[in-house]
């Protein structure tokens, strides 16, 4: 008498896991997604900032820093066009940073972006950026490829200095984008 | 109703019985620890003097990497969970283990993932070689070919420790003797008790870190890689989450089995039980709120930096409530100094040593001195060697005649004592210097002024490599040809159910339960 | 308040007490160019609170120590059976776990004060006068001054046959570089730490610095330097097979001996486009080519020029360097996507890839005449 129902038992609790964990594998994606946009974690730009008045603090003058790092063997000439600019808080600041593919192979780029210090991560925005983009280079070509970004006014007193760095990845291989460069 | 042991092979494979099992895995484990001491052995003859004598730099990676693993997955973890196997069922009168079949699953899987393990040192590109730890990128896009075989190794390593960990719940929890309160039962069953939760609890993160890991180097993840929008740090705040529980997983059983035998050859009752029961409970509970102390340099903001730091000094001090109850223990006692205690009283003082390091290495701002240097390797090494292999290896001479019925030469335990317990500080107390002095962890080859105590700490771990040859000697001769001992009470101070059984302890010991006031 | 009185204690307590060890420890001959038996205090501000903080913990923890054990061996003997004695059967005090709880939380609580105040001062990188870049490489670190078009690599000095005991070792064994960083006294300076591979990590004791290198994150930690001098540091994460051969040399100097040093690099990189139009003798490109071979590809491909094949293929007979030129400077130029062979293209200037080059298509039998000039390597890269 146990073993049949013990053995029906245990065959339904397992569909009922493998169910359980189909249903979790598909749910969970769309979940963190709302997760990050409502806590602003992973740098999710969703309808959190909500428009302000575009009020520059005179008051103060942060320096901003840029750098540029080329990841493993990425053969491009990367880097800012200019090394710092002195901005207000508040005021939308644009820069352009300069990329030459030097190979004779179309390539794809994605920049990852790096806020230091920790503390001035939070507050300061990028409205616009060639890291939101894949960006594809065609063999031999260069371009300047514009940021455009806000330092919060609440960036706290002590911080004066912020430096932005980007990493410069190849992701030829994983991109689709390549092919949008021979036409 | 009670036959003896099946005969042959088939006895040890198809086992269900808890003496067998846990004899199995403390074999294993003792294989494992003289492997593991093996690739000790040849690391330190590297570095012996500077300059690369013996092998690459590369091959010395995958050295240093298999050492950790072996010597934590392969030595440490089974020999504790022998132990339990062992003990668990004879301190609390149980007849065996709640799932004995479930039992010998978790042992015998532990022999496949070494051999998958080792087999890696063989295969193209060779074997891992990024440090017990394995921090990506090194060990996803940097990794050499046999990284997916290491962490199917860990995987089922994993599964073991869960296993047994649920098996060790269950018993305790349902199959004391009528009359055993929780708060009647010995420390080592305890402290079991509160490492299961811990191993149920960390034991899948590992997974899950190890599964990512597996993720981005084979299926084009990036969770650990920024040029997909992962991070590298993300994979060392889950490793960690999981790594110091496990240094408490390690450490706890351990503490249990020093609570067993201070007692017994002080001749007087362990002070303060029910403290020692909360101040293991505390550990384990703090054990999950401390990890990114291990992460002090990767560039944490400064509030998390200074959290993690009060919380990790915080553990010093139920660790110190128990110190001092051993030592309340010993106090105004009869004590006498058998082997097993003079590794009892030996861990009482070098693990409080490396607990020393271990409060230094938490002051955050210090900390960026000693981290990832051989102050660190000193620090673990302290409380994982003369904290957890010496209670094991207490343990061994504490119980080894009522697993056999024979005694061990006292002599010669004595003997193996003192050359353990000199080549282990021979070879670790030097390099507390060589941290402090400036000599980074994990390096195969280093500069003039460390080659002095680099030579010293290489000629202790030959005596401390020679002394665990005793060891196995000291064992197998007792096994073999000891003097018979058939009193159950086979230490005069020893107290507790697996002392009121038959020594040799019988096959199946409490088929009915004994009587507990 | 009490923070500030145990480190006065300490102050007092460890130099005598530690007076006699230290004149047994430090050596100054032998290539024993710093004690070993402690910390170093370092030369700034921040390594010397690192360094009285690890006292003072060090202190406490000995002075537990010899209390705990002390009435350890104390009971080992007095209360010994052989000496005939009944044990006491006593077994708790709720009063004495009360007193051992709080008293070491006590003592750690008035710990955290002085590292607290540490830690928030080692964090606080504002006003800093100048800002260098580190990057780490497998297995050498990049130095780039921001704002001044300044960078350069910095790899291992020591040669191979010292590594491999056929040479007697130099006094700064595995502790030298070919370029190292340079920095003006007293002056606040930052670092912004990267890595362009794995995560290593920057640490310069006798500053007090320790700092990660994350590939594609930025971290930052500062120094101001208080003596000028010659400081050496190692590469403090696990990198691969080259990790204990990536040392840091900082070579700190009067102000206005940097700005002299700062203007030398910059005439540098005028000076090296200068001499990519120079064409240079077989004789010199072999010569300047085996000096780079030795520093910046030995490593992996040997000295003899075989390799460890697969993973680093021989250069001796092998068909790059036998076969097209084009192909070859490809390969050093722009790297091997998915092996270990790096773009040393950005590492190394146009003089030393044509030597390189040079030496590798000429020594060990190789001998294919050919010499590769730098203008050769500069078209190359700019006419790919």
């Amino acid at each position: 008498m146990a073993t049949k129902t013990t053995g029906k038992l245990i065959a339904k609790l397992s569909a009922g896991a493998v169910v359980m964990f189909l249903f979790a594998m598909f749910v969970m994606p769309p979940l963190y997604d709302v997760f990050c946009e409502v806590t602003g974690l992973g740098g999710k730009t969703g309808d959190r900032y909500v428009a302000t008045d575009a009020t520059i603090d005179e008051s103060r003058t942060i320096r901003v820093q840029f750098v540029a790092t080329n990841n493993g063997e990425m053969p491009w000439d990367f880097g800012p066009t200019v090394h710092e600019v002195r901005v207000h808080p508040g005021e939308p600041t644009p820069v352009t940073f300069f990329a030459r593919n030097p190979t004779d192979m179309d390539m794809v780029a994605q920049a990852v972006p790096s806020v230091s210090p920790a503390n001035a991560a939070r507050h300061f925005l990028k409205t616009e950026c060639f890291c939101f983009n894949q960006q594809p280079l065609a063999a031999g070509a260069e371009t300047e490829m514009p940021v455009v970004f806000i330092v919060d006014r609440d960036l706290p007193r002590a911080v004066n200095t912020i430096t932005l760095s980007y990493t410069l990845f190849d992701i030829t291989a994983h991109s689709e984008n390549v092919a949008s460069l021979s036409n | 109703m009670a036959h003896g042991p099946a005969k042959g092979i088939g006895r040890w494979l198809f086992t269900t019985n808890h003496k067998d099992i846990g004899s199995m895995y403390l074999w294993f484990s003792f294989s494992m620890f003289i492997v593991g001491g093996f690739f000790a052995m040849l690391i330190r003859a590297e570095l012996f003097s500077p300059g690369l004598q013996m092998m690459r730099p590369e091959f010395f990676n995958q050295l240093t990497t298999m050492h950790g693993l072996v010597m934590i997955f392969g030595a440490i973890m089974p020999a504790f969970v022998g132990l339990a196997n062992w003990m668990i069922p004879l301190q609390i009168g149980a007849p065996d283990m709640a799932l004995p079949r479930m039992n010998n699953l978790s042992f015998w899987i532990l022999p496949v993932a070494f051999v998958i393990l080792m087999s890696t040192m063989f295969m193209e590109g060779g074997g891992p070689n990024f440090g017990w730890t394995f921090y990506p990128p090194l060990s996803t896009t940097y990794a050499p070919d046999s990284v997916n075989y290491f962490i199917f190794a860990l995987h089922i390593m994993g599964a073991s420790s869960i296993m047994g960990a649920i098996n060790i719940i269950a018993t305790v929890l349902n199959m004391r003797a009528p009359g055993m309160t929780m708060m009647k039962m010995p420390m080592f069953v305890w402290t079991w008790l509160i490492t299961a939760f811990l191993l149920v609890a960390v034991m899948p993160v590992l997974a899950g870190a190890v599964t990512m890991v597996l993720m981005d180097v084979n299926f084009g993840t990036s969770f650990f890689d920024a040029a997909g929008g992962g991070d590298p740090i993300l994979f060392q705040h889950v490793f960690w989450f999981f790594g110091h529980p496990e240094v408490y997983i390690i450490i706890l059983p351990a503490f249990g089995v020093i609570s067993a035998i201070i007692p017994t050859f002080s001749r007087k009752p362990l002070f303060g039980y029910s403290s020692m029961v909360y101040a293991t409970a505390a550990i384990a509970f703090l054990s999950f709120i401390v990890w990114a102390h291990h992460m002090f340099t990767v560039g944490m903001p400064l509030t998390g930096e200074l959290y993690f730091m009060y919380a990790t000094m915080l553990i010093a001090v139920p660790t110190g409530v128990k110190v001092f109850n051993w030592v309340a223990t010993m106090f105004r006692g009869a004590i006498t100094f058998e082997t097993p205690m003079l590794f009892a009283i030996a861990f009482i003082i070098l693990f409080t040593i490396g607990g020393f390091t271990g409060v230094m290495v938490a002051m955050a701002p210090a900390d960026i001195q000693y981290h990832d240097t051989y102050f660190v390797i000193a620090h673990f090494h302290y409380v994982m060697v003369a904290g957890a292999v010496f209670s094991g290896t207490g343990a061994v001479y504490y119980w080894l005649p009522k697993w056999c019925g024979r005694m061990y030469d006292e002599t010669m335990g004595k003997l193996q004592f003192w050359l353990a317990f000199i080549g282990f500080n021979i070879t670790f107390f030097p390099q507390h210097f060589l941290g402090l002095a400036g000599m980074p962890r994990r390096y195969a080859d280093y500069s003039l002024q460390f080659a002095d105590w680099n030579m010293v700490s290489s000629i202790g771990s030959f005596i401390y490599g020679a002394a665990q040859i005793l060891l196995l000697y000291n064992v197998i001769a007792t096994i073999v040809a000891g003097k018979r001992v058939t009193e159950p009470k086979t230490w005069e101070g020893a107290e507790g159910l697996e002392w009121t059984v038959p020594t040799p302890a019988p096959y199946h010991t409490f088929s009915t339960p004994p009587e507990v006031k | 308040m009490l923070a500030k009185a145990e480190l006065l204690f300490v102050r007092v307590l460890a130099p005598l007490l530690l007076l006699p060890l230290s004149a047994a420890s430090f050596a100054e001959e032998g290539g024993m160019w710093r004690e070993v038996l402690n910390m170093t205090p370092g030369v700034t501000e921040v390594s010397r609170t690192i360094y009285d903080l690890h006292m003072a913990i060090f202190w406490i923890c000995v002075v537990i120590g010899v209390v705990v054990f002390g009435i350890m061996f104390y009971s080992m003997i007095a209360h010994r059976k052989s000496s005939g004695r009944e044990a006491a059967n006593f077994h708790e005090s709720t009063a004495v776990e009360i007193a051992w709880t709080v008293i070491p939380a006590l003592i750690l609580i008035v710990m955290a004060v002085p590292a607290t105040k540490a830690l928030i001062h080692l964090y606080d990188t504002s006003e800093a006068e100048m800002d260098i870049k580190v990057t780490g490489y497998q297995w050498k670190w990049q130095y780039e001054y921001l704002g001044e078009d300044v960078q350069f690599m910095s790899e291992l000095a020591t040669p191979e046959s010292e590594i491999y005991n056929n040479e007697a070792k130099g006094e700064f064994y595995l502790a030298n570089v070919n370029n190292p960083l340079v920095i003006p006294v007293d002056t606040k300076v930052r670092f912004l730490i990267t890595s362009k591979d794995v995560i290593h990590a920057w640490w310069m004791t006798d500053f007090g610095i320790k700092k990660d290198a994350v590939p594609g994150f930025i971290n930052e930690t500062w120094a101001r330097v208080e003596e000028t001098g010659v400081y050496r540091g190692y590469c403090a994460e696990l990198c691969g097979q080259g990790h204990a051969f990536m040392p840091i040399v900082v070579q700190v100097v009067e102000k206005d001996e940097y700005q002299t040093w700062l203007q030398e690099k910059k005439s540098e990189a005028a000076a090296i486009r200068e001499l990519t139009q120079k064409t240079f003798e077989l004789d010199e490109l072999m010569t300047q080519g085996e000096g780079v071979y030795n520093r910046s590809c030995a490593a992996c491909h040997q000295a003899n020029g075989e390799g460890i094949p697969p993973t680093f293929p021989s250069i001796k007979g092998s068909d790059v360097a036998l076969g097209d030129v084009n192909h070859h400077l490809d390969i050093v130029v722009n790297g091997v996507e998915g092996t270990a062979m790096q773009a040393f293209g950005a590492q190394l200037n146009e003089v030393e890839l044509a030597a390189v080059i040079t030496y590798q298509r000429n020594a060990w039998g190789n001998d294919t005449g050919d010499a590769v000039q730098p203008i050769d390597v500069y078209n190359f890269k700019h006419g790919q």
